[in-house]
């Protein structure tokens, strides 16, 4: 029994406890230095076959796997090979996403929305990695995946209608801007939850299995909500079952403000959890564009042949704050964006193209110009349907409608009470006013 | 084991083949209708496969169907219900079990924030057509973890079905009407009633369902639909409102005590049978809500606030609810803790005497 008159706690010729609290390296004002972070040489990782077993092939969920070197030229067995226009097509389709990122940004800060999220220093992690897929491969992306719709040929418009949630808003208004939807485009609807798309993606992989289809699923979280239960499930149903999943888990060093550190990375690397449950697992420098090309093929090759699930690491940084809502000049150092040492993926994949005689600096400034002007145009295009709060959205009636497949009749009370309180509350407006027809 | 039981009818008349079941065999034929009469159909959950889980509610239909049909999972309600909402997401008919309500925790977050939003937020590009089967509520000595009744965090919800039959026959047709239902339904099965009904003394010998007149389980398919309730008995006295083992607890303590009661079994608690509850409540003037499930913020709750703001001039007595107590479910005290026959009686003499 602890005395309450000894401040010594009970046993106290043991040594005391001490809790240790993750702490990132530098804070506001530091001087950032990643001298410590081994990237590896490019090229120098193996690639092993596609139905390796995964307790043979450890080292890769330690090591990065690499394929553009300091010469901006393509080394080593992950090379993809791709040709010209392909690699023409990757660099276009991040440009695009980088151009569409700035002025919906930009719009947000105008008032036009309430929330946007930027994915800049990530864009190959989405784009690559989607265009190693097949386009009917069913994505189960996080938030910051905006990549891939732009890779597979989502109209713009419709995801600026989503983000101004306006009259022409599929979503019918219903969602956080970005939360976009598109089972057309293979497209799984975003959750703000964070992980439930991970269990999710595997019950997918594990129904496409069932049914003897040959379209696998991939899904994409962040390394902070590795840390989520869901995660854990997903890894214990995808070993279990054999599901044909590829999870990718994006380490952009920061969740909101906290570092990796608080999921783990002071212990271990993201890709090292796969060995724990009988995943393959990989670590893949994601400012890489034909790295991550590279790994989401071998896994979609794996897991395709019914070899087995994988887990990817994209090591990344997210350049910019997590949201329009965040400032990481609170918690961070500047200079960690310009000291990353795995440098910007949009520049390294125009640097390639160029060392190999494909591209040139023109071309590059020519085509930053026209995704400007295409975002730019889209953008007032999409504006013709309204912009948040300003009137053109759904009918108030759309609110009650699809919580369930028919109307049950406490709803349909509710929405006669929302109509009555749409009269006095605009009693000059005509209710198509609100519909914006 | 076989899922049916064939006895001679009471009557030994001209429904000599007409079959008995008890409340398990009934969920299980409602399993087998469906996995053969829709490919999409899934049974999955922890024990369910090989072993026929258990409480052998699945008993049979790994054989029958095969191992990529039905099979076993994984320790992880989360996982459970989050694959579950992958397989619906690609065109699946999945009825997962989770082995006790008590259990359904970890899996909250799939269920409420993904199956039930899943129309709604893609503007019906996904949907989640799950059946979520529970067994719930206490009386076989179970503890707090094998006993509770946890339908009210359901029915709050927004996009989340709850259903809970208090028959054989009415499991097998609801089963299968919340399987062919495109939105997720919570389907809880009340295991004190899986093998008898319970008239509420726990301390004399458990009557068989054969002997009751809902055990008469037609073969194949056939549905009731959702959000409608059902008569038990009919009466001018009182309405009673119950669900699931309270169905039969409230119509022995009516039969005992000589009450004509019109006794509604909700069957369904989302979408509510508002009708049937007004137009009895209007004709009886009284209404006494029975619950298992804890009090406070329970569905007793939202019934009394329904029937208090749509019946409140037909009313000639407040609103009463009987249910179990604010606390853990015990396990040596369960009898006290039972919303039984004393507790009945005591709000009937009250109700009545008003």
């Amino acid at each position: 029994m602890a005395d309450p008159a000894d401040p010594k706690p009970a046993g106290d010729n043991r040594p005391a406890l001490a809790l240790h609290v993750p702490e990132p390296k530098f804070r506001p004002g530091d001087t950032a230095d990643f001298s410590d972070i081994d990237i590896g040489q490019a090229g120098a990782q193996p690639r092993p076959d596609e139905a390796t077993k995964p307790e043979d092939m450890k080292d890769l969920a330690y090591g990065l796997v690499r394929v553009l070197g300091e010469d901006n030229k393509a080394h080593g067995p992950w090379d993809p090979k791709l040709d010209p226009d392909t690699l023409r097509t990757m660099l276009g389709h991040m440009a695009m996403v980088r151009a569409f990122d700035e002025r919906m940004f930009r719009g947000q800060r105008q008032g036009k929305t309430s929330f946007y999220m930027k994915c800049t220093g990530e864009e190959a992690t989405s784009v690559a990695a989607s265009m190693a897929l097949a386009s009917d491969d069913m994505v189960f992306p996080s938030y910051r995946q905006q990549g891939i719709l732009i890779a597979r040929g989502y109209p713009m418009i419709e995801m600026i209608n989503q983000i101004y949630s306006n009259k022409g808003d599929k979503l019918k208004g219903r969602q956080l801007p970005i939360m976009y939807s598109s089972r057309e485009h293979s497209f799984f609807t975003i959750s703000g939850n964070l992980a439930t798309q991970t269990p999710q993606a595997v019950g997918w992989a594990m129904a496409s299995a069932i049914k003897g289809d040959s379209r696998i699923a991939a899904t994409w979280v962040g390394e902070g909500s590795t840390a989520e239960g869901d995660f854990h499930s997903a890894c214990t149903f995808a070993a279990v079952y054999n599901a044909p999943v590829i999870l990718n888990v994006i380490n952009n060093q920061w969740a909101i403000s906290s570092f990796s550190g608080f999921a783990g990375a002071e212990r271990t690397t993201f890709a090292a959890r796969a060995l724990g449950y009988g995943l393959a697992g990989l670590r893949v420098d994601g400012n890489d564009a034909l790295a991550c090309y590279a790994a989401q093929a071998w896994a979609a090759n794996r897991a395709r042949a019914n070899a087995g699930p994988t887990l990817i690491e994209f090591f990344t940084y997210r350049a910019e704050g997590h949201s329009t809502s965040d400032d990481p000049s609170g918690y961070r150092s500047a200079q960690e964006r310009e000291e990353w040492p795995l440098g910007d993926p949009v520049k390294r994949l125009k640097d390639h193209l160029i060392a190999i005689g494909e591209w040139d600096e023109d071309r590059q400034a020519a085509m930053d110009k026209e995704c400007a002007e295409y975002v730019k145009a889209t953008t007032k295009e999409a504006e013709k349907n309204g912009i948040l709060g300003h009137g053109l959205h759904h009918p108030f009636h759309t609110m009650f409608e699809d919580v369930f497949e028919e109307l049950p009749w406490h709803l349909e009370e509710q929405a006669e009470q929302a109509t009555r309180e749409r009269k006095i509350k605009w009693p000059d407006r005509h209710p198509k006013d609100f519909a914006g027809q | 084991m076989s899922a049916q039981t064939d006895i001679a009818s009471p009557q030994g008349e001209s429904h000599a083949e007409e079959r008995r079941l008890n409340m398990i065999e009934a969920i299980n034929e409602a399993l087998d209708v469906m996995l053969e009469r829709d490919e999409d159909v899934i049974v999955m959950g922890e024990d369910v496969g090989y072993f026929g889980g258990v409480f052998r509610c699945t008993a049979g239909l790994q054989e029958k169907h095969g191992k990529t049909r039905v099979f076993d999972t994984p320790i992880s309600e989360c996982g459970i219900i989050g694959v579950a909402v992958g397989m619906g997401a690609y065109g699946l008919r999945p009825v997962p079990e989770i082995q006790f309500a008590d259990y359904i925790y970890p899996g909250l977050d799939q269920l409420i924030s993904e199956a039930a939003r899943l129309r709604y937020r893609s503007a019906t590009e996904y949907i989640a057509p799950l059946t979520v089967r529970s067994p719930f509520g206490g009386g076989i000595f179970g503890g707090q973890t094998h006993s509770q009744s946890p339908e009210s965090l359901f029915t709050h919800v927004s996009g989340l079905k709850t259903v809970i039959p208090a028959t054989p026959y009415d499991a097998k047709g609801l089963l299968i009407s919340c399987i062919e239902d495109n939105d997720p339904v919570i389907f809880f099965e009340p295991k004190r009633i899986y093998n008898g009904p319970f008239s509420g003394f726990y301390d004399k010998p458990v009557e068989p369902w054969k002997k009751h007149k809902d055990s008469a389980v037609p073969e194949g398919y056939y549905t009731i639909p959702l959000g409608k309730a059902r008569h038990v008995t009919e009466g001018e006295q009182v309405t009673m409102l119950a669900y699931g083992t309270m169905v039969h607890v409230a119509e022995a303590v009516c039969r005992d005590k000589g009450v004509e009661a019109d006794i509604l079994d909700l069957r369904t608690l989302v979408p509510l049978d508002i009708e049937a509850i007004e137009a009895s409540v209007k004709k009886t003037g009284r209404c006494l809500i029975v619950h298992e499930a804890t009090r406070t913020s329970g569905f007793g709750a939202e019934l009394s606030a329904l029937v208090t703001e749509r019946c409140f001039y037909h009313l000639e007595a407040p609103v009463e609810r009987v249910t179990g107590f604010d606390t853990p479910y015990p396990h040596s005290l369960e009898w006290a803790y039972f919303p039984g026959p004393v507790r009945i009686g005591e709000a009937l003499d009250k109700i009545l005497q008003d």
